[in-house]
């Protein structure tokens, strides 16, 4: 059976595409994010994920608002990236794992979750840079399958972060219910606090993003009780990215614990995070026993 | 429902936004590609003609401030692609809309950090 190995959870600013294109991973300025990902570099060389399911908000890039889905579903063969408009490099294509990508979208729609199914996705910054800092020496071929998963943040109203933590529960039971034997990792990409658009631009919040962090690990359903208003009013109004972060925790249903965390602002607006939480599942558990 | 109106300083992009600045959004969705930005540069008037904008939105798009444009129903992401093409971060959006200069902003931001 497929089993969902950890959960990694990190900030997708499109600027980290430019640090890494100039090389400027070890600067001053740069070096806590890239550092974070050290020992995440080690934890993917020893668990080698066979899929990342990557949870991520479109940007404009794939989806323009003549329609406009709360939750899609990537199906692809493999997913091109694309230029974005402001000049951050096209990175190679990804893999995908059609397979197991029809099997998420007839689990999902059986359990009530009537999401886009896309057989073309391009996929943007949100979905790329974090998989280039897990894995910064790959290419042209990436070492592990993808399966893009989309939630709405361009056009209100958005889902809920309870409806994202149900959203993220289903996939959970998606994947663990896949036949084949696959380790897979679930990305929530974005956030966490920052505010592009307003007089209030520039706006970050590090005690509820730390509040968040420590939540999502021990407490994840505190999370799920926030409404969008409060989440605007707290994390900015890109601050709802932490959307991302609720359904990936949601799909991690075993024993969950830090292997690590980085918090760091401003990265260009934003609060900067970064955690990897390992996801040892039930059923290892009681086998064990 | 979320009463989204109203959080200070805080434009919320809901469907009136979304019905009313649906050409400027189009058209700036449209500079994804290169191509177009080129040929957005190389006929301003022309190409907002094509995507049939609206007195205010072309004013605003003259203009280059990011708050107006919001005010004509942009929406942040896709007026980033705008932006785009002057060379313009979100920093310099941010000082923009906030009246400072980059080097406030920055320092604004920097001292959230710590």
């Amino acid at each position: 059976m497929a089993r969902i190995i950890g959960g990694l959870t990190t900030s997708h600013v499109p600027s980290i595409g430019g640090a890494i294109a100039r090389g400027d991973q070890q600067t001053p300025y740069w070096k806590p994010l890239f550092d974070a990902f050290t020992p995440i570099h080690a934890w993917l060389e020893e668990m080698k994920p066979d899929v990342a399911i990557v949870i991520y908000n479109d940007h404009g890039l794939n989806f323009f608002l003549d329609k406009m889905p709360t939750f899609a579903v990537g199906a692809a063969a493999s997913y091109d990236n694309a230029d974005e408009g402001w000049g951050i490099p096209v990175l190679p294509s990804f893999e995908g794992d059609p397979d197991l990508s029809w099997h998420m979208i007839d689990s999902l729609v059986a359990d009530e979750f009537d999401i886009t199914m896309c057989q073309e996705v391009l996929v943007d910054h949100a979905f790329t840079l974090p998989i280039k800092l897990m894995y910064p020496n790959a290419g042209p071929t990436w070492p592990l399958r993808t399966i893009p998963v989309m939630i709405n943040s361009v056009q209100h109203p958005l889902p809920s972060a309870a409806r994202c933590w149900k959203l993220g529960q289903a996939i959970g039971r998606a994947i663990e219910s896949y036949p084949k034997d696959l380790k897979v990792v679930v990305l929530g990409t974005g956030g966490l606090s920052h505010q592009l658009d307003g007089t209030r631009a520039g706006f970050i919040n590090k005690d509820f993003d730390l509040l968040c962090m420590e939540k999502i690990v021990s407490d994840p359903v505190v999370l799920t009780q926030y409404s969008n208003r409060q989440i605007i009013e707290l994390a900015g109004s890109q601050g709802v990215e932490l959307m991302t972060w609720i359904a990936m925790r949601g799909a991690l249903q075993g024993k969950v614990s830090t292997v690590t965390s980085t918090y760091h602002a401003p990265i260009s607006n934003t609060g900067g995070a970064v955690m990897l939480l390992a996801n040892e599942p039930v059923a290892t558990l009681a086998a064990a026993e | 429902m979320d009463d989204l109106r109203h959080i200070p300083g805080t434009p919320v992009f809901q469907g009136e936004q979304a019905k009313r600045g649906y050409a400027l959004n189009k058209m700036c969705f449209s500079f994804n590609d290169a191509a177009n930005r080129a040929a957005f540069l190389g006929d301003e008037e022309g190409y907002m003609d094509r995507y049939r904008l609206n007195e205010e939105q072309r004013a605003a798009i003259r203009s280059r401030n990011v708050g107006q444009l919001i005010a004509a129903g942009g929406n942040v992401y896709y007026l980033a692609k705008f932006a785009g093409i002057f060379g313009l971060n979100v920093q310099d959006i941010g000082a923009q809309q906030t009246g400072m200069t980059i080097e406030a902003f920055k320092a604004f931001l920097a001292s959230q950090g710590t």
